[in-house]
């Protein structure tokens, strides 16, 4: 073969393995809007004919919560209006709804607003708070209707 | 430790075309060595590159089948490291006559199929974790495999091999991926004790002795066994990876600088004390003294390796061109040293670079996976790509005393590539599940780590007031 050709074609190659390196990079772009959880590649309307499963769920349209029933436990019956600030229930003192239970943490759980919904977290306490029948491992949003457990008081979120 | 999360798209199609370039990289480098050497059977390249793509996309489909959401790149970044080494490798054969590629054809066939297998058996990584303490077992007795007389076989002064029939194998390729999934599941399960218990000596918080009993039992017994086996690149390898785990699981700096402070320690008592490891250092340090050069074992094997890398420059003096195969071992150890002579600096970085991605992709889809083993594995399977890259590649390129580690998915042996595609199967279900959409259960294993880290709250609770 030429050896023009040969030269040609080896310098080709380089060209080559670095159209690999450079495409491979190019391909993890998206990768580079870490954390943001931000609308980046939000799947094609083809995607998702082809993958249904990638559908965001539909922004129901509800209304942000306005108060909290306590329906079971020592406070039964009493109603807590939400005024967007974070309420603390425990046994302790400072805590914004006091809970007369032995079930019941110190500082036990803390519900708090956040954009138009109110998010769940436990505090660490000794039994644990529940949304439903699941244990709660991290911060979660509750909508109305849902019931919450903290000991032996039950509470759910009024529209 | 955090989660990140980017839109679930497939992106399988990506996957394909980038496939393709890869092959083409494969089928150009092989075009190359055929039409420089004046190789007679031109058409060798079309049968190598058919069966490697063949292979490749046996896996493609079963990712679409299996793991939709695994990352798109480091399946055709693995299939193009694998057939430029078998290029090299065909290249190395023309100039000596030996036959090594097909059975590096061979053996990449047999370590893609087992790939293949993994990919369909495990399915979900999370499995693993039943296998903690066999995965403990198998690694040692992967390990003491080629002690047993009779069965092990010492060559080139390693007792690393066994025989089984007409194949040599080195079983202790596999005790990495074993000993990944024991810390993995060690760590994950006992990282908060490990963590919170135990007592503090100034800023040091020490975990208590029986939380890590079995982590250091496993780091000796791997340590004792490399060093009965004179194997010293895996004796580094398993004892980074130690260090590693250990460290992405505690998050503690400290691991680290105890971790390097053992290693200098340690490094320094075998370069003294063990005659091989003596010699090593001897021989990366005074590489040009003629004496050296020319003693049995000496460092002829790495300036030669060098010489030709010089003689390669910038640009390389292209695939066949160049006489690669004057260095001892130029298809295995030094592959990194013939490629640095044919293709130059500008190719090897591209090489290098590759590696490099592989292996970030790998840490991604440990920072992408929602579990805490997934996590650990993904990074320990990672790292161990990594560490192994750095080892051989700084050791031909004399930054470090060279030691006997395969550049994975190019070096001849079979072991390696079989070990090293076992990872990429792993890696692949660990990026399917970290970048699948989030359904809303919880899995299985969270629901296992979680009584751990109530039981420590109370005990922080109780102390507190």
């Amino acid at each position: 073969m030429n050896d023009l050709v040969l030269s040609l074609l080896r310098l080709g190659f380089l060209v080559l393995i670095w159209l690999l390196v450079l495409s491979v990079v190019g391909s993890m772009r998206r990768d580079l809007a870490i954390g943001s959880r931000s609308r980046t590649g939000k799947p094609s309307a083809r995607a998702l004919k082809k993958n249904p499963e990638l559908a965001e769920p539909e922004p129901t349209t509800r209304k942000a919560a306005s108060s909290l029933q306590i329906l079971e436990g020592p406070l039964a019956g009493r109603t807590i209006t939400l005024q967007g600030q974070p309420i603390l229930f425990g046994r302790a003192q400072d805590a914004t709804v006091v809970l007369e239970d032995d079930y019941a943490s110190g500082r036990h759980a803390r519900l708090f607003p956040q954009g138009s919904r109110w998010f769940i977290e436990d505090l660490g306490s000794t039994n644990g708070t529940f949304v439903g029948d699941s244990q709660l491992t991290r911060a979660q949003a509750v909508e109305p209707g849902q019931r919450i457990r903290i000991g032996k008081t039950v509470l759910e979120l009024k529209a | 430790m955090t989660e990140v999360q980017t839109a679930p798209v497939p992106r399988r199609n990506l996957e394909l075309l980038l496939l393709l370039l890869a092959l083409c990289v494969g089928g150009a480098a092989f075009f190359l060595v055929g039409s420089a050497t004046e190789d007679n059977d031109s058409k060798n390249f079309l049968i190598q590159m058919g069966i490697m793509g063949a292979l490749a996309l046996v896996i493609h489909v079963l990712l679409r089948i299996f793991a939709k959401y695994a990352d798109p790149v480091i399946l055709p970044i693995t299939v193009a490291l694998n057939s430029l080494g078998l290029a090299m490798i065909h290249r190395i054969d023309l100039a000596k006559g030996t036959s090594q590629s097909s059975r590096q054809l061979m053996w990449t066939a047999i370590a893609i199929l087992v790939a293949a297998l993994v990919l369909w058996a495990v399915k979900d990584h999370r499995v693993l974790r039943r296998f903690t303490y066999i995965a403990l077992l198998a690694s040692i007795v992967l390990l003491l495999l080629p002690l047993i007389p009779g069965l092990g076989a010492t060559i080139n002064g390693a007792r690393i091999w066994i025989h089984v029939g007409p194949f040599s194998l080195q079983p202790g390729e596999l005790a990495k991926i074993t000993l990944s999934i024991f810390f993995a599941g060690y760590l994950s399960s006992n990282r908060d004790l490990i963590l919170m218990a135990g007592r503090k000596f100034g800023p040091l918080q020490l975990p208590r002795m029986r939380d890590m009993a079995p982590m250091i039992i496993a780091w000796l017994l791997s340590i004792g066994v490399l060093v009965v086996q004179r194997d010293l690149g895996s004796a580094i390898l398993f004892f980074g990876l130690f260090i590693l785990m250990i460290y992405v699981a505690t998050a503690r700096i400290s691991w680290v600088i105890i971790g390097l402070l053992m290693v200098a320690v340690g490094g320094v008592f075998a370069a003294l004390t063990m005659g091989h490891v003596e010699r090593r250092v001897n021989v990366w340090l005074n590489a040009f003294d003629p004496e050296i050069y020319q003693a049995r074992g000496g460092s002829a094997q790495i300036v030669e390796g060098l010489f030709g890398m010089a003689d390669g420059g910038l640009f390389g003096t292209g695939l066949g061109g160049g006489s690669p195969y004057r260095v001892p071992l130029a298809n295995s150890d030094m592959i990194i040293a013939s490629f640095g002579e044919e293709i130059g600096l500008i190719g090897v970085t591209a090489i290098i670079l590759l590696f490099m991605l592989l292996v970030s992709r790998g840490l991604r889809a440990a920072l992408g996976a929602r579990d805490t083993f997934g996590k650990l594995l993904a990074s320990g399977l990672a790292f161990t790509l990594g560490l192994q890259c750095v080892v051989i590649i700084g050791g031909v390129t004399r930054l470090i005393p060279l030691t006997g580690l395969a550049t994975p998915f190019m070096a001849a042996g079979g072991s390696s590539l079989l070990a090293n595609w076992i990872i990429i199967a792993l890696l692949l279900l660990i990026s399917h599940n970290a970048r699948r959409p989030m359904s809303g259960s919880v899995g299985p294993t969270d629901e296992i780590a979680t009584p751990t880290t109530s039981r420590l709250k109370d005990r922080k609770a109780v102390t507190n007031q």
